[in-house]
């Protein structure tokens, strides 16, 4: 038995936003994974849930009237990877979130929660903040739509009004951002399964027709600071230069430029100044050869 | 303090279709343990670390600590007791883990074979490496991974008519 004040199960999206508007103290709850051990260990214990787990229109893969690659909050790390669109378009983010936890948590899961939660070391918030995803949040009020980079405001708190009865409802990546491009993720961790990132390195590249320049690269890191971040002096230097191997380790050390890690038991802040520049650089070593360029 | 919570739960339970008045705050490895005697789904970390209450919902593998008694609500839900034939018949893979000594205190096994009928259902050949990280979602203490391994990837071979490994027969 979990210690729960009362569950509230909606029905539907607009039943979910009614359900928020009425017990604004209550914690929403999708796939369980962190909700539900958050309340075992105490920190939730005694909270009523409203539980959106049922609401199966918010699942799956879709590419919507604007050749946005939507993906419903609700949809599971499992689903994601094995996604044909993602696979197509995006193949790093399945890739990223088959990092998480392990195989029944990745069942579980949803990236909607991934994000919510807005931790630094989410698995898919490097990838989703290098991609630009948007955010589509609804509430009472209709929906509205926010990038990735303003959802998160900072470590455990992200962009959602409780009093709009708001809950995230989709994660858009336009086409803009994935049109041609490909990308590399590396997650630091001490073990390869059941672990939290020490490090999450997500870059990504487009390359010039030739592929001889970098047209646009992208980088963000998770636990780099108290939020998910992009490296924008790193991306800055190397945009619109060659494709060589002396730009990419002079891109890597830029990123400490950008990064503020910190000391916590898992690492310390030196050691994952040293990983970020090393990922940074194999990541866009990897991304440059998924994209068919030569090094 | 609130008043009890309780909720009609209708799904199907090792091919059987059920039906129970549940306590919302029970999760699924409650549900299935008093209310259905299926002991196989151990109690293990309740924090969906370990992998013991790992049961089949509608064909994915779940910790079922971790996930709540209500949504159970029209799934098609199958334990270790649902691989078993009329008579009491083992599966081939639970066949496999006595052939291969993959047992030793066996709190794990019953999450461990769950995972398993996932993966050869699929009816895919995977790699070792591939295999292992599908089984990464389990912890045994007793440490006995590496015939746990052996006795997946056997049963896999032998769906696929692929069993002439001679490691793998020893």
């Amino acid at each position: 038995m979990y210690d729960m004040l009362a569950l509230y199960e909606a029905t539907s999206v607009a039943d979910a936003i009614a359900l928020r508007l009425e017990h604004p103290e209550a914690q929403i709850i999708a796939g369980g994974t962190d909700v539900l051990v958050q309340m075992r260990e105490g920190k939730r214990a005694g909270k009523a849930l409203i539980s959106i787990q049922k609401l199966d229109e918010m699942r799956g893969v879709t590419i919507d009237e604007e050749e946005n690659i939507r993906i419903g909050s609700l949809t599971s790390f499992t689903h994601i990877t094995s996604d044909p669109i993602i696979q197509k378009y995006i193949n790093v983010l399945g890739e990223a979130v088959d990092m998480v936890g392990g195989p029944q948590i990745r069942n579980a899961g949803t990236i909607g929660g991934n994000t919510c939660n807005g931790v630094t070391s989410a698995d898919s918030a490097s990838t989703l903040h290098a991609w630009e995803a948007m955010v589509e949040i609804t509430g009472k009020n209709g929906v509205r739509r926010i990038p990735i980079r303003d959802f998160y405001i900072k470590a455990g708190q992200v962009d959602l009004k409780v009093e709009e009865g708001e809950i995230q409802t989709a994660i858009l990546i336009p086409k803009a951002s994935y049109d041609r491009t490909y990308g590399h993720y590396i997650k630091y961790a001490m073990r390869n399964a059941m672990d939290i990132a020490t490090l999450g390195t997500s870059v990504n590249a487009r390359l010039s027709a030739d592929g001889k320049t970098f047209e646009r690269v992208r980088i963000a890191f998770g636990v780099a600071g108290p939020v998910p971040m992009r490296a924008t002096n790193a991306e800055a230097f190397i945009n619109g230069k060659e494709v060589t191997l002396a730009n990419i380790e002079e891109f890597g050390r830029k990123v400490l430029e950008d990064i503020n890690p910190r000391d916590s038991w898992r690492a310390s802040k030196a050691f994952r100044s040293h990983i970020a520049v090393e990922s940074a650089k194999r990541c866009l070593i990897e991304s440059v050869k998924l994209a068919g360029g030569e090094l | 303090m609130a008043k009890n919570q309780y909720k009609l739960v209708t799904c199907t339970i090792n091919g059987r279709e059920v039906e129970k008045m549940v306590d919302v705050r029970a999760s699924l490895t409650d549900m299935l343990r008093n209310d259905f005697s299926l002991t196989s789904v151990k109690k293990g970390c309740e924090v969906g670390e370990c992998g013991a209450c790992n049961v089949l919902i509608d064909g994915e593998c779940f910790n079922s600590c971790l996930y709540l008694a209500v949504w159970a609500e029209g799934k098609n839900i199958t334990t270790l007791e649902g691989l078993t034939g009329p008579n009491g018949e083992l599966s081939d893979i639970q066949q496999a883990f006595i052939d291969e000594t993959a047992i030793q205190c066996g709190f794990c096994t019953p999450g461990f074979i769950m995972t398993a009928v996932e993966i050869l259902n699929r009816g895919v050949e995977y790699s070792d490496d591939e295999l292992r990280k599908l089984l990464s979602g389990h912890l045994c203490r007793c440490t006995g991974y590496e015939n746990i391994f052996k006795a997946v990837k056997k049963t896999m071979l032998r769906r696929l008519g692929k069993l002439d490994d001679p490691y793998l027969n020893t």
